[in-house]
């Protein structure tokens, strides 16, 4: 491919040329760049398509049919398996559970979070090496937590048990993932542990960037700590929070692998979730279509709420990384 | 300054161009298999079984001149999803791993599987005929077996001596006594894998064929209802079983092989008994210390007033199929692989049960010769139900009877759901 070369940076062109000769360069340059944009783009977004909108439209075409996974699907049931799926205790249990999964991260989980943060943001010895251990479980993978954990957890012989009888507490019988009232509060507990060193960096970079004038200045007026914190830290923090409640939300829509792993959605349903159900139903079963349908929900859902967060809480955040070509063009 | 900042451009676009080619590039990729490279998916992937399946490879290709098999070895459940995958685009590795029962019958009627009925007929008569069974549709065979087995109670001689149990329960009622007994005596009476539900379908499957029959088992396969009285007495009567408490603490989270698992408690001594197929020893051994000597074998009791015998066996095995466009040469490699001389060398490695007639005489362990020997009388084999069934029945079967087990569901509903899910099918 040729480019014209331009002998000279514009600005410092010698003789301006005519007005319209001066259009029509201008006119091409846009093209070219434009042509350079496509160029560029046209990589990603044939990838895009390929791994991310055709198996999206593909799940959602199969969702209407009866399909075991054989072959091209052909018994077309319209919107069965959703009805079949709003009727299904599993599925309604499944989006109680998330929800109640959401609930605690957002008001246990996160608030934990920003807690450490605001501790380890102190000078405090040794704060590094806090830091360190509390976001180390986060590069671990969901596998390897699961597997640990079902070690930690096991009735009689696990660590958890041997903690429990030390500090008194043996007697009550607690048996973690095997009994259907305790899992889900177990399985949020893992989770707390895997992810909460993740949500404290970002609120410990967020944290980082708020002015220490600003601080001190509320100092000099004669604010608390605690009013400092309320009134200053968290307002200046809210775009890092606002980010870290949508990771969450996410995370807890899709969370599958840990579930997996430690109870595989038992006993009897009691820490399942969607993608458990979904991958049940697809890998278990083979009753693709009618898995089909749940992966359309988990998508409805997640793509719902994005929308409605970025819109209406993200949008300040989002000001100027977004809207930044209206003002200008 | 500027002649720099246009030459970046220019290259960046050419880099462009280039990025997007190789995707374009990558997918005019792909690869055929002729008739001497064969691909063979198996889940022989611990021991002895990896040993022994190379050596039959290497054995094969050295007699067949050109010829190459690859192995592609899965653990158990990676193998079942990545032939989900797999069979959705329609093309299925030369020969694979198979069950038989219900999974081979639908990726028979996709048309994945070819029919070897013609091509082994002169040979596969000499298998044992409840080997064989799982595999042949309506007359017609579509896999070749390697291994068969049954499942029954293993259990712990020192803790039934210690329990003052004279000798193995013959019915029901002895067995739930037995149960009675072994606490009183403060030993858990069976170790239950609760989170992987297929060792619990076990109890149901079983109870359903000592009170109505292998017959009643396939009339319900064949009308789609599991409603009929066998199915829901095999649930009261796993109710009576679990009433007593009977598994160890925490069974509901437990899994078959880790090292806190079913097959662990069963190998270091935790536990009195397991109703596990004949694999169990070996798993003891593998997750756990293993009983040795202590360890026995009896068949599933029978139910008073039941209709069907305790001769009648409820197991499976392992078998291998081949793809709609394998070649003849696979088909050679499965009746070279299901040759007397290799069904011995599996058998004496003490994992595996003969399929062939003549290889029994390698069976040294004193449990799987009763194995094999209650296997040979057999009057009637069902096999697994979560493989003789459509994987969504038998699935909503291991579901069920695990929501039975811990108190979820009652013995009526349990057979509801489970029809429910045939007639669905």
């Amino acid at each position: 491919m040729t480019v014209s070369v331009r002998k000279s940076p514009p600005g410092s062109d010698a003789a301006a040329p005519p007005a319209r000769q001066r259009r029509v360069r201008a006119g091409r340059r846009r093209l070219r760049e434009r042509a350079t944009i496509v160029g560029f783009l046209l990589p990603a977004l044939a990838l895009f398509a390929a791994l991310v909108l055709v198996p999206i439209l593909f799940a959602l075409y199969t969702s209407l049919f009866r399909w075991g996974g054989f072959g091209w699907p052909d018994d077309f049931v319209g919107l069965e398996n959703f009805v079949k799926l709003f009727k299904d205790e599993v599925f309604l249990g499944d989006l109680w559970r998330g929800f109640v999964l959401i609930a605690l991260s957002v008001v246990v989980q996160l608030p934990f979070a920003l807690a450490m943060a605001v501790l380890l943001n102190q000078n405090l010895r040794g704060r590094a090496f806090y830091r360190l251990l509390f976001f180390a479980p986060y590069v671990l993978s969901e596998v390897i937590t699961g597997v640990l954990f079902t070690m930690i957890f096991a009735p009689d012989s696990g660590l958890a048990d041997h903690i429990m009888d030390l500090i008194g507490l043996g007697d009550l019988g607690i048996t973690w993932f095997a009994s259907s009232d305790t899992v889900l509060i177990t399985l949020f507990l893992v989770m707390t542990w895997k992810y909460f060193g993740f949500h404290m960096i970002l609120y410990l970079a967020g944290l980082q960037s708020i002015p220490k004038d600003v601080l001190e200045a509320a100092a000099i007026d004669g604010a608390g700590p605690w009013q400092r914190f309320r009134h200053v830290t968290l307002p200046l923090l809210g775009p890092t929070i606002r980010i870290s409640v949508f990771l969450s939300v996410i995370g807890a829509i899709q969370l599958f692998d840990l579930v997996w792993v430690t109870t595989a959605g038992g006993p009897v349903h009691a820490s399942e979730t969607m993608a458990v159900t979904m991958f049940q139903f697809g890998f278990k079963r083979y009753q693709v279509g009618y898995a089909s349908a749940i992966s359309v929900v988990m998508f409805l859902i997640s793509f719902v709420f994005a929308l409605f967060y970025q819109r209406y809480v993200l949008r300040r955040d989002l000001e100027g990384a977004v809207t930044s070509m209206r003002g200008r063009r | 300054m500027g002649t720099s900042q246009l030459s970046r451009r220019t290259f960046l676009a050419a880099a462009g161009l280039a990025g997007l080619s190789v995707p374009l590039l990558n997918a005019c990729g792909g690869s055929g298999s002729s008739d001497k490279n064969i691909e063979w998916w198996n889940i022989a992937t611990t021991e002895p079984g990896k040993t022994l399946w190379r050596q039959a490879v290497q054995e094969f290709q050295a007699a067949h001149e050109g010829v190459t098999i690859k192995q592609n070895s899965m653990e158990n459940d990676a193998y079942k999803s990545k032939m989900t995958a797999q069979t959705a685009s329609g093309k299925l590795p030369d020969i694979f791993h198979t069950w038989g029962g219900g999974v081979l019958k639908q990726q028979v009627d996709a048309g994945l599987v070819r029919d070897i009925t013609d091509d082994v007929a002169s040979w596969i008569n000499d298998l044992s005929p409840i080997a064989r069974q799982a595999y042949q549709f309506d007359g017609k065979t579509y896999a070749v077996p390697y291994d068969i087995g049954m499942v029954g109670f293993w259990y712990n001689k020192a803790h039934f001596e210690k329990a003052k149990i004279e000798k193995p329960p013959a019915t029901w009622g002895e067995f739930l006594e037995a149960v009675r007994k072994l606490k009183a005596a403060g030993i858990t009476p069976i170790a239950l894998a609760g989170k992987e539900k297929w060792p619990g379908h076990y109890y149901w499957a079983y109870l359903a064929i000592r009170v109505g029959g292998v017959a009643a088992v396939q009339e319900a396969a064949k009308t789609n209802d599991f409603t009929a009285d066998p199915f829901v007495q095999a649930g009261r009567h796993l109710k009576e079983l679990v009433d007593l408490q009977p598994f160890q603490n925490g069974f509901l989270g437990a899994s078959y092989p880790s090292t806190n698992g079913q097959a662990a408690l069963m190998g270091n001594g935790k536990t009195a008994m397991e109703l596990m197929g004949q694999w169990a020893p070996n798993v003891q051994k593998e997750m756990g210390k293993g009983l040795g000597d202590d360890l026995g074998f009896f068949p599933f009791p029978a139910v008073e007033g039941g209709s069907g015998a305790v001769t009648e066996v409820f197991g499976g095995g392992g078998g291998n199929a081949i793809a709609r466009d394998g070649s003849d040469t696979a088909i050679e490699f499965l009746k070279f692989f299901a040759s007397v001389e290799n069904d011995r060398k599996r058998v004496a490695s003490g994992a595996y049960l003969p399929i062939t007639k003549g290889a029994e005489s390698a069976i040294k362990d004193p449990n799987l010769r009763t194995v094999w020997e209650t296997l040979n009388k057999a009057t009637g084999f069902q096999q697994y139900f979560d493989q003789a069934f459509p994987p969504a029945v038998g699935q909503e079967v291991n579901d069920q009877t695990a929501a039975l087990i811990a108190g979820k569901a009652t013995p009526e509903q349990v057979a509801q759901a489970v029809t429910r899910a045939a007639k669905g099918q």
